[in-house]
């Protein structure tokens, strides 16, 4: 650890070099720093995303799932400057001369909302100049920030757009490290860069992981952790440290700037979200316990492919699950994977999410939420369609911070909307339009609303339905 | 094949069906054998799998383990057993294309996983029909999905040619094995030049030189030495390219890029006695004229549509339609993702094609010409179209009875047949759903409730 003095003469030596502009901006960007070394910039890579221009647009006569449970046929629904201004049956009073979409036959819904991508930090092409998902150097490393690896140009954005009418993600680091470091939540919208994709206000997470993953890296490294009993003592005497840090930081003491200890104070004091990557129940069951040890809170299990066998606990306990539809068995802590798995989460009354973690499974969520609406149903547990639609949306916008901007169809929430083509828990059924903050970014009928990155650009097969 | 329950033996992979059931009546049993039913299954809609639109209030009658008769208004024969299928599906069992099903239980467990010998001195000759586990619980669960055969691929271990694949049904008994070496398995691009020595230049050259030799062992086997410094290639993988350079067995050749298919196609000229299977090909679109013109059928993801690698660029989902509309027999199976394990996203894959139909630009699949990629087209690229992937007469008794829309990921099988034996369609996933479908512990631990 660097003495605070020799820090603070660094820190002014950088700002020293700093062109006036580009400093006065920060100025204006940053809230005044607080005294002591110990001070932390509120948000130094402020998200710079604006809403693109959209037009006053309504879209009647679609079945709408609102994303909350709630369903309405015959329905309208009204976007204007970037919001959502009014939802309701035919009868919603609409203002003339604006654009008017006939949405007879097809449905409507909140955008998709994947809790669980490494688009842009795993990116395509898969080559390793673009891998960028694990700092597999250390099972510690709650200092990276996922944002840092994300390369707007991977063509999988586009991708979970225009076939999967995704609209909002969160980009985790991998899963190699027990403290993987902080992900970042963005709109799906092409951007020059990802400060040009954050999604404003959206608070960030960190990611952490249990079992094989981690065990396994660093084991084959000769190193700790080799066991899940290496797993939990090496993440326990981190939040021990966490704890000190986050005293000392909240007491108003001098130490020095800790980037890790940073990320997991701000856990501690319940500002970063916890997203922790686990298959076995067992497993969740002492990261349970583990968090009410150092006084953290769990807001979601991913992966969590044993959750079913846990619902009761994970409802308790107020933990979302994110999941996927069918995936089981690759490895020994998936052996158990079972389609019922989101049904049964959902029916002990526990939040249910389905996520992709994939480039593309993003593409197809949809159809990963039907396979496990279908296996619920067979097995007699009563599933609207309309609250199935909720593990896509609501579920994840509050397990991600953010409900109360997106993630539901209620007047004054982002204009973040996906017109399908027909019912979206049909495999025959694609996004026709999406709006995100109210401006139209997909267009199934206009080729020119479809985003081509700058990897693809000039490229054989750009441009193309992909 | 599932006539009857016996433990495998190496000597029935390489038995025809009749020895083999001679041989079944003469080995001690540990199950009784299960015979195969006549049925006839009415009232449905049905799906013959050649690429036929389905058709409403069909008929399907199986006896002797075979097809006798599919369609509309098919007369049910006295003395068969009906089962209604009003309201249901029935489609022939489902094929996949590429899987490596029964060659790993957990893949990423190694001691499960059959999948690769990266290690071995042998590369051609490597034979996966033995190693195929029927009792591997993906083999169950891909059958409660409706998959009743699968074409089995080894994975390249040492250097391009991986070995020898295998056609398998996926009944419950103990002889999975539909047709033994089926067709070599080649790779030809990104990964095929880094298994050659790293250029493509040298992948080329080395795959002439291996065919060069397995012509030379052809012409003198016994004077063929496979250990001198220059030989490529030891006697028993010569050997078993002999069959690749003569045309007997297909050579399957993984390629992505069309530069790629366009130096596959090429071969021919030095090789003319080649039967080429194109898999992969994502790129294929293209150069579809060229693929087609030669005559080559392709087996594919079907949803690949990112460039997740050089040799992908150009990658789409309408690769199968375009194919498809250029005359190219296209087949689906699991080129990405759990070859392993799921199989059963033939479905998922078949249904996206039936939606791009809906996509203004995109080019789909009608819903009939989709069952056909997942059923009778690769069939027929191994070579099997006469004995199964349709409900055509005469085919295996391949049959699933299913509750809905079988592209509709909220549908499933309430009924498997495999050479007219009706499979269970319980697996260890089915019973981890019962255990927990309240999580709460009773009275006993759930290690009691079974």
């Amino acid at each position: 650890m660097m003495k605070s003095g020799k820090w603070l003469l660094i820190a002014a030596l950088l700002a020293g070099s700093a062109t006036p502009l580009a400093a006065k901006k920060e100025k204006e960007a940053a809230p005044p720093p607080s005294q002591g070394s110990s001070a932390e910039p509120d948000n130094p890579y402020p998200s710079t995303y604006k809403a693109y221009p959209g037009r006053p647009t309504v879209i009647r006569g679609a079945t709408i799932f609102d994303g909350e449970g709630g369903r309405i046929d015959n329905g309208v629904v009204f976007l204007n400057e970037g919001k959502i201004v009014a939802i309701g049956g035919p009868e919603t009073p609409i203002p003339a001369d604006i654009a008017v979409f006939d949405g007879t036959g097809k449905y409507v819904t909140p955008g998709v909302i994947d809790i669980h991508s490494h688009l842009g930090v795993y990116a395509s092409p898969g080559v390793d100049a673009l891998s960028d998902g694990n700092e597999m150097t250390s099972p510690v490393t709650p200092h990276v920030w996922a944002e840092h690896s994300i390369w707007p140009q991977d063509p999988g954005f586009g991708r979970a757009l225009a076939n999967g009418g995704v609209t909002t993600l969160q980009i985790l680091p991998g899963s190699g490290n027990l403290f993987g470091g902080r992900s970042v939540t963005v709109k799906n919208v092409p951007a020059r860069t990802q400060q040009g994709m954050k999604f404003p206000g959206a608070p960030y997470g960190l990611k952490m992981a249990c079992g094989e993953n981690p065990k396994r890296v660093y084991g084959g490294k000769g190193r700790e952790p080799s066991t899940r009993m290496g797993n939990m003592a090496v993440d326990r005497q981190t939040w021990i440290k966490a704890r000190e840090y986050q005293k000392k930081r909240a007491a108003g003491k001098d130490q020095t700037r800790d980037l890790g200890m940073e990320t997991l104070a701000d856990v501690l004091e319940g500002k970063i979200l916890v997203h922790n990557h686990c298959y076995r129940a067992d497993e969740m069951a002492n990261v349970i316990d583990m968090s009410k040890e150092f006084g953290y809170k769990v807001t979601a299990f991913h992966h969590a492919v044993e959750s079913y066998k846990i619902a009761d606990l994970l409802r308790e306990n107020n933990i979302c699950s994110a999941m996927w539809g069918d995936w089981y068995g690759f490895k020994m802590e998936a052996y158990d994977g079972i389609k019922e798995n989101i049904p049964l989460v959902y029916k002990a009354g526990a939040c249910a999410i389905v996520h992709s973690d994939d480039q593309d499974g993003i593409q197809r969520l949809n159809q990963e939420a039907a396979k496990a609406l279908g296996a619920g149903r067979r097995m007699g547990i009563d599933i609207s369609d309309e609250v199935a639609w909720t593990w896509l949306a609501i579920n994840p916008a509050k397990a991600m911070g953010i409900a109360d901007q997106t993630g539901s169809l209620k007047v004054g929430k982002m204009a973040d909307v996906v017109l399908w083509n027909g019912n979206p828990f049909s495999t025959y059924s694609r996004p026709e339009k999406v709006w995100i903050d109210g401006a139209m970014t997909y267009d199934s009928a206009n080729p020119k609303l479809r985003p081509v990155s700058d990897f693809e650009l000039g490229q054989i097969g750009a441009g193309d339905v992909k | 094949m599932s006539k009857a329950n016996f433990p495998l033996s190496p000597f029935a992979l390489s038995l025809s069906k009749g020895a083999r059931l001679t041989l079944a009546t003469l080995a001690v049993t540990v199950a009784s054998p299960v015979l195969a039913q006549s049925i006839a299954i009415t009232g449905a809609t049905l799906a013959i799998g050649d690429g036929s639109e389905p058709i409403q209030n069909g008929t399907v009658v199986i006896t002797g383990g075979k097809v006798v008769a599919a369609g509309a208004g098919v007369a049910v024969p006295a003395g068969v057993k009906t089962i209604d299928a009003a309201g249901k599906w029935v489609t022939p069992g489902l094929v996949s294309g590429f899987s490596r099903v029964g060659l790993a239980e957990v893949p990423g467990v190694s001691e499960t996983n059959d999948t690769r010998a990266s290690k071995s001195p042998f590369s051609a000759a490597i034979d996966v029909a033995p190693a195929v586990n029927p009792l591997a619980n993906p083999i169950a669960i891909s059958r409660t999905a409706g998959i009743t055969r699968a074409v089995v691929v080894p994975v390249a271990g040492s250097g391009m040619f991986a070995g020898q694949g295998a056609v398998v049904d996926l009944g419950a008994d103990m002889n999975p094995i539909t047709k033994a070496r089926a067709f070599q398995y080649v790779e030809m691009g990104e990964e095929g030049k880094d298994d050659a020595g790293g250029s493509r230049a040298a992948m080329i050259l080395t795959f002439r030189m291996m065919l060069t030799e397995a012509q030379s062992y052809a012409k003198a086997p016994a004077s063929y030495d496979g250990g001198t410094k220059d030989a490529l290639l030891n006697r028993v993988d010569a050997q078993a390219l002999v069959p690749v350079v003569n045309g007997t067995i297909p050579l399957m050749v993984h390629a992505e890029s069309a530069r790629d298919i366009v130096t596959v196609l090429s071969l021919k000229q030095d090789f003319p006695a080649l039967k080429l299977i194109l898999a992969g090909a994502t790129e294929g679109w293209m150069v579809a004229a060229q693929i087609a013109a030669a005559k080559v059928p392709v087996i594919t993801a079907g949803l690949e549509d990112l460039p997740s690698s050089f040799e992908k660029l150009a990658a789409t989902q309408s690769n199968v339609g375009r194919l498809v509309k250029a005359g190219v027999p296209v087949s689906m199976g699991m080129l990405t993702g759990d070859s392993a394990l799921q199989l059963r996203l033939a479905t998922q894959q078949a249904g996206n094609m039936v939606a791009l139909t809906k996509v203004p630009g995109a080019t789909g699949l009608s819903w009939g010409q989709a069952l056909r990629t997942i059923t009778s087209a690769p069939a027929e690229a191994m070579g099997l179209g006469d004995r199964i992937g349709s409900l055509k007469p005469g085919k295996a008794g391949d049959v699933v009875m299913w509750d809905g829309d079988p592209f509709e990921m909220t549908s499933a099988p309430v009924a498997v047949w495999i050479d007219g034996v009706q499979q269970p369609i319980e697996n260890r996933q089915t019973k981890l759903r019962d255990r927990y479908a309240t999580p709460n512990e009773g009275a006993m631990p759930k290690a009691y409730e079974w």
